[in-house]
């Protein structure tokens, strides 16, 4: 049994269950076999958003769920030797480590030793209009745009060498999501970072559980079709890995949710383009060759994985201030609700109009065709279903002028007196977009470096 | 003869959504492996395109996984300039699973009801 490690995942998303670690944890501890887990919290915007968090507030700028994702953990982790790392660190990795730090003090354990990773940012030591666009971003136009945030999807090597150095927790920045299952195999079986088989299994793995709850249910259950137990507590996954590349997805015991075929084939196949080709800082992943067998409840093995050789290059991706979107909505319900809702569309249309508002818009009928709907409405306006008995109309407008979006959004809100019969329920606001453009780097230019000290060091 | 009955996707097979950029990708897995053959004779590239056509989408290719009894279709300019750009509610384009499971297909009617992989019903 001591072949086996195991590699938990406590958040897929920020803004995850911050409940989710516990159970896991609580697995983790039961089994007793070496084990580390992850954190993935950190979206293509999200570093964004935390560098204008970091902008505002120097010590912010890191994962804001980061205290509650670690507070119930952090001791049965440092006590069982099982290592943590996550891209909690967000815009700000060293003020993350501060916070686990007085984290760690207040828990009474001063000597869990805190890993920072840095050289993901490299917002001020690449120039950007030099590199390739990738691929996907060719059509995104931000010449005139300003730069908030550029950051490298590093690979397993940091993470590897903060592990090597003892690290209780390894606090990064932007990682790619597999690299932080990647890394404590790599360390634990002593993996070469050019086997492409083993690491293969590696970012499979990765891949698997970055999403948490995804490969056990989440987004997934589907009542009728797809049932799963109790979704108010869907176990976060677990993998089983071996030395040899074998490779289970399994979850804790106690919690609800579901392990099968389903849930692995859909999780497997997210975000995932290519099949052949699934591009990670540490190895190429090509999945045609799986396969998955149920070998037990909550337990489906995958095998077949292949590996080849990592790129050259890493993904850079860039974030730009953007336009402003103004968002207003308002309902209207029973009989001749429809009618109603179209009329309230088209005036909205003709408010914006009519006053020259410069901005882009778009009126949803949510009830009858939204998130399907192209911003026309070609859905909404062709629609020939029974009468719903409920919509509410949502207009949505942008433009790089504040003003014109706030005014166009306050339009909605002039309907509480100027719209149909029995408009009600007004809600209007305005967010600052963030853009994103993601570019090639070669990957000899960023260079990575680790430090690693305990919470008393830190904290004094 | 077996008689064919037409049904929408969602009562045979199951989908998820993930993006990229202004593109999507699509899973599509039957519950029941042995309908492998028959989606991929009618979900074909043009149809799932058509279902995205009032976005602004300009491509489909579909990759196969006879292996996993899977397939992965990507929808390329789907997601109205991508996340950061739409006007729409779902930027990520997280729900287009479920319109991928409107399209109706013609199944064996000896077909519906068997489960695998799961439990199916018309």
């Amino acid at each position: 049994m001591s072949n086996i490690f195991l590699v938990g995942n406590g958040a897929g998303f920020s803004g995850d269950r911050v409940d989710a670690p516990i159970p896991v944890v609580r697995s983790l501890v039961r089994r007793g076999l070496p084990a580390a887990l992850f954190f993935e919290t950190l979206g293509e915007r999200t570093v964004a958003l935390a560098q204008l968090e970091r902008r505002r507030d120097p010590e912010l700028g890191y994962e804001p769920m980061l205290e509650r994702l670690l507070e119930p953990v952090l001791a049965d982790c440092f006590r069982h030797r099982i290592p943590i790392l996550g891209n909690f660190g967000a815009a700000n990795p060293p003020a993350a480590a501060r916070l686990i730090a007085r984290l760690a003090l207040r828990l009474g354990l001063p000597d869990l030793r805190i890993a920072v990773v840095a050289g993901d940012d490299v917002k001020d030591s690449i120039a950007l209009d030099q590199l390739p666009v990738h691929e996907a971003d060719g059509s995104i136009d931000t010449r005139s745009a300003r730069l908030v945030a550029a950051n490298a999807y590093i690979g397993a090597e940091p993470l590897v060498e903060a592990l090597r150095q003892g690290a209780d927790v390894v606090v990064a920045g932007r990682t790619s999501d597999p690299a932080l299952a990647i890394a404590p195999l790599v360390h634990h079986f002593g993996w070469r970072l050019d086997d492409w088989e083993k690491l293969a299994v590696g970012a499979a793995c990765g891949h698997l559980l970055e999403c948490g709850s995804q490969v056990t249910g989440g987004v997934f259950w589907d009542p009728g079709f797809k049932d799963i137990p109790d979704p108010a507590n869907i176990g976060f996954p677990i993998a089983e890995v071996t030395a040899e590349g074998g490779l289970v997805i399994t979850k804790p015991e106690d919690t609800g949710g579901i392990v099968d075929l389903r849930t692995v084939k859909e999780q497997l196949l997210y975000e995932l383009h290519d099949p052949a080709h699934y591009i990670t800082p540490d190895v190429v992943l090509d999945i045609t060759g799986c396969t998955l067998e149920q070998v037990g409840k909550d337990r489906v093995a995958v095998r077949g994985l292949r590996g080849k050789p990592a790129p050259d290059t890493l993904k850079v991706t860039a974030s730009f201030e953007g336009s402003w979107l103004g968002e207003g909505e308002v309902s209207v319900a029973g009989p001749n609700a429809l009618a109603r809702a179209r009329a309230t569309a088209d005036v909205l249309l003709e408010r914006l109009r009519r006053r020259g508002l410069n901005v882009r818009a778009r009126v949803d009928l949510i009830g009858v065709a939204s998130v399907h709907d192209s911003d026309d409405g070609a859905l909404w306006r062709g629609y020939e279903g029974p009468e719903p008995p409920d919509i509410r109309i949502r207009l949505a407008a942008e433009g790089s002028d504040r003003d014109a979006v706030d005014q166009a959004a306050r339009e909605v809100l002039a309907l509480l007196c100027c719209g149909t019969a029995g408009t009600g329920g007004a809600r209007w606001r305005l967010t600052p977009r963030i853009l994103t453009r993601s570019y090639l780097v070669l990957r000899e230019r960023v260079p990575t470096s680790v430090t690693t000290r305990t919470a008393r060091e830190i904290a004094a | 003869m077996t008689e064919m009955v037409e049904v929408p996707l969602h009562a045979v097979a199951h989908s998820r959504a993930g993006d990229k950029g202004n593109r999507s990708n699509l899973s599509l897995i039957p519950y029941d492996p042995a309908l492998y053959p028959l989606l991929a004779e009618q979900v074909t590239e043009e149809r799932v395109l058509d279902l995205f056509r009032h976005r602004g989408a300009t491509r489909c290719r579909r990759y196969d996984l006879p292996l996993l009894h899977a397939f992965n279709f990507v929808v390329d300019d789907v997601l109205e300039g991508g996340v950061n750009a739409s006007l729409n509610l779902d930027g990520h384009g997280k729900t287009h699973s479920s319109r991928l499971l409107s399209l109706t297909v013609r199944v064996p009617r000896a077909l519906l009801g068997r489960k695998e992989t799961g439990r199916m019903q018309p």
